[in-house]
């Protein structure tokens, strides 16, 4: 299907993972979030030149994956750190100390929201409600895995865990 | 106590304890019936839907467009109202159970295709609900003529990418369709032009989850279960200062202070309760007093101008500053606004920057009617009710709890001269909260902190 596209990012495995995406919808530019997850689960963000590249695949403008891909706030725009720790302080956490755990991590990692750490292992932001209010304060680990209840002694050794894991690699 | 959800059954989650226990044997009976009989059905039970505007599923149902277009079904999984978070049990618990809910439905809608959307943070559950669903297919009850009937149809997991906006049926279609999420102007309804332009019924997890006991036991039976005008459970989610937070399915009409004190161990460290929000945070709070004989259904919950939304209950106690709550739900209402109506985007920009003011001690003190007027501009002139859900915290918590918010605005301002006549006015840095410059020779600042300890000093004057 891919044929014409100077290829830089997928193999030929992932490229039948993006016809496979394709598949399911009845337009091709269906795919785009599907395919933007793909990329950034390789490559940790996304780039301009792999919106571009999305953009070829899906045969759909660059300014249109630039316009999907910064609508959504999941999707990195720019790189974060190798653990990009996200603190709920939405209402339910906040009353059972979301907000002081926040102020926790990021005064112990000396970054603000947003901001990585400068030996790039982690960066951490503040977000809204993730389904866990009945287990707060919570924080989830790279859009994926989830810490819940969480005390500020389960923090550091979760925070020492990981820069251990990152030293190792 | 009936469970039509949460049954209890170690295991249920998988394939074969679901079978076990009569899993998607009503399928098979559904496929036996008439689209229309299981549409009837439906009707019967009185179902409202789960996601938040309580509408009735088989009315909704009923709208949906015939002609010979194809016909999708948009399971509602987005779940990212602050203080929900009962799909996610769904996901975990019982996902079979919303498969043949899914099944069920997708036949009597005529839909070949149906997509379950499901919030990109829950990735963990998105991984579950990717396993269920493969085991379904594997059984040949998701595919190719199910039962040996004519009956085919596709299930496609669809994960989002954050954001909030995407729960809104009309932003998840275009979300869907590969676009920027801007919720739609209404009509036409999705029943009649919906994703791909096509007819499409958009329903809620826990809605869907509930089709299967409907058509297992009838409409009618299910009609009987918790308050007559919103019959059946609800999961509800309750969170915040409680003992055992957690999801728990209960009756519709259960009284909220059963749920609280005896579902939930009562309220954290023995202390009263000041404010509950009932169904996420967009619903207008209830007062202590209103919470002591509240039943837990929509009906009741409007006779005092709230309603039931998500069924995520936010217990606050008497030592919560109800402030800085409101100003972390405008906080998000503001983030998470698309931008396309003005009253909407620049709304709730408003309501947080003179939230923000008064928590800083700089209010005034007309700020609390400016709040509640520019509410009440949002309220019903916007494209979709993102706008609604951001005016009706403030209106309600301003207007139930007015005292509390009136105790944080300055009584007085007080006028004193500029000092520093070197740096033009006196800073903020030195203590004073500066409401306004009079002249060049005199400011007027708010009587909070440490203006208040300085008005023994000579150069502060009043004005009143
Ligand atoms: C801003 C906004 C966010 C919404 N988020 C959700 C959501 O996360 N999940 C959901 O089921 N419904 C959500 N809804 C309601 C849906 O628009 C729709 O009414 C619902 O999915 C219909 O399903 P139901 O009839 O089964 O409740 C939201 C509505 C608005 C205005
Ligand atoms: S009400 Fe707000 S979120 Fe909804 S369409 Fe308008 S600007 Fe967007
Ligand atoms: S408020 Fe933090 S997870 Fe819901």
């Amino acid at each position: 299907m891919f044929e014409n596209i100077s290829n830089h990012l997928f193999n030929s495995e992932e490229l039948k993972t993006v016809e496979k995406h394709i598949s399911k919808y009845p337009t091709k530019m269906s795919a785009i979030m599907p395919v933007l997850w793909m990329v950034q689960e390789k490559e940790g963000w996304i780039s301009t030149d792999n919106m571009k590249y999305v953009g070829q695949l899906l045969e759909l403008p660059y300014e249109h994956v630039l316009g999907v891909a910064t609508f959504y706030t999941m999707y990195f725009k720019k790189p974060v750190g190798k653990y990009h720790l996200q603190i709920c302080t939405n209402v339910s956490c906040m009353l059972c100390g979301g907000t002081e755990l926040f102020k926790y991590v990021s005064d112990k990692l000396g970054i603000k929201n947003k901001e990585v750490t400068s030996d790039g292992i982690f960066s951490i932001e503040e977000v809204e409600c993730l389904g866990s209010c009945g287990t707060a304060p919570m924080l989830q680990v790279n859009n994926k895995e989830y810490y819940e209840n969480l005390t500020l002694p389960q923090v550091d050794e979760l925070i020492s865990k990981f820069r251990s894991e990152a030293s190792k690699n | 106590m009936v469970k039509l959800i949460l049954k209890d059954i170690p295991d249920f989650h998988k394939i074969d304890v679901y079978e076990k226990n009569g899993g998607y044997q009503t399928l098979k009976k559904a496929l036996g019936m008439s689209q229309q009989e299981i549409i009837d059905e439906v009707k019967k039970s009185n179902l409202k839907g789960r996601g938040g505007a309580c509408f009735p599923t088989g009315m909704k149902w009923s709208f949906l467009a015939k002609n010979d277009k194809p016909k999708y079904l948009i399971c509602n999984g987005d779940e990212s109202e602050p203080g929900s978070f009962k799909d996610r049990e769904i996901f975990e618990k019982n996902p079979h159970q919303f498969l043949e809910g899914v099944l069920i439905s997708a036949y009597a809608l005529g839909v070949k295709d149906a997509y379950v959307y499901i919030r990109g943070e829950y990735w963990r559950w998105i991984n579950m609900m990717e396993v269920a669903l493969a085991d379904a297919y594997k059984k040949g009850y998701v595919g190719k003529n199910i039962f040996g009937t004519d009956f085919s149809v596709n299930i496609h997991i669809h994960s989002g990418a954050g954001a909030y906006i995407c729960g809104e049926e009309s932003s998840m279609m275009n979300s869907l369709e590969g676009k920027r999420a801007y919720p739609r102007v209404k009509p036409p309804f999705p029943a009649v032009i919906g994703v791909w332009g096509c007819p499409t019924i958009i329903n809620n997890i826990e809605t869907l989850t509930n089709i299967p006991e409907i058509v297992k036991n009838g409409g009618e039976w299910f009609s009987k279960i918790g308050a007559a005008a919103h019959p059946g459970t609800l999961l509800f989610g309750v969170s915040g200062h409680v003992n055992k937070p957690g999801v728990y399915e209960l009756e519709t009409g259960t009284p909220l202070m059963t749920i609280i004190n005896d579902v939930c161990g009562g309220v954290k460290n023995g202390k009263q309760i000041k404010m509950v929000i009932p169904g996420g945070s967009s619903m207008p709070p209830l007062t202590r007093e209103e919470c002591l004989t509240m039943k837990m259904d929509n009906e009741s919950l409007k006779a005092i101008g709230s309603a039931i939304g998500t069924a995520g209950v936010m217990i606050m106690d008497e030592d919560t500053d109800l402030l800085k709550v409101l100003k972390r739900i405008t906080k998000f209402y503001y983030h998470e606004s698309c931008g396309q109506c003005t009253p909407c985007r620049e709304g709730c920009g408003w309501m947080l920057r003179v939230l923000d003011r008064i928590d800083r001690g700089e209010g005034r003190q007309e700020d609390l009617d400016l709040l509640i007027s520019v509410a009440e501009n949002i309220e019903g002139n916007t494209i979709c009710a993102l706008g609604d859900a951001a005016a009706w915290p403030v209106k309600w918590t301003i207007r139930k709890f007015r005292d509390e918010f009136a105790a944080k605005i300055p009584k007085h301002a007080v006028t004193i001269p500029i000092l520093n006549k070197v740096h033009g006015v006196r800073k903020e840095t030195d203590g004073f909260n500066i409401l306004k410059q009079n002249n060049e020779n005199e400011v007027v600042v708010s009587l909070m902190g440490k203006v208040q300890e300085d008005l023994n000093d000579e150069s502060v004057r009043y004005s009143g």
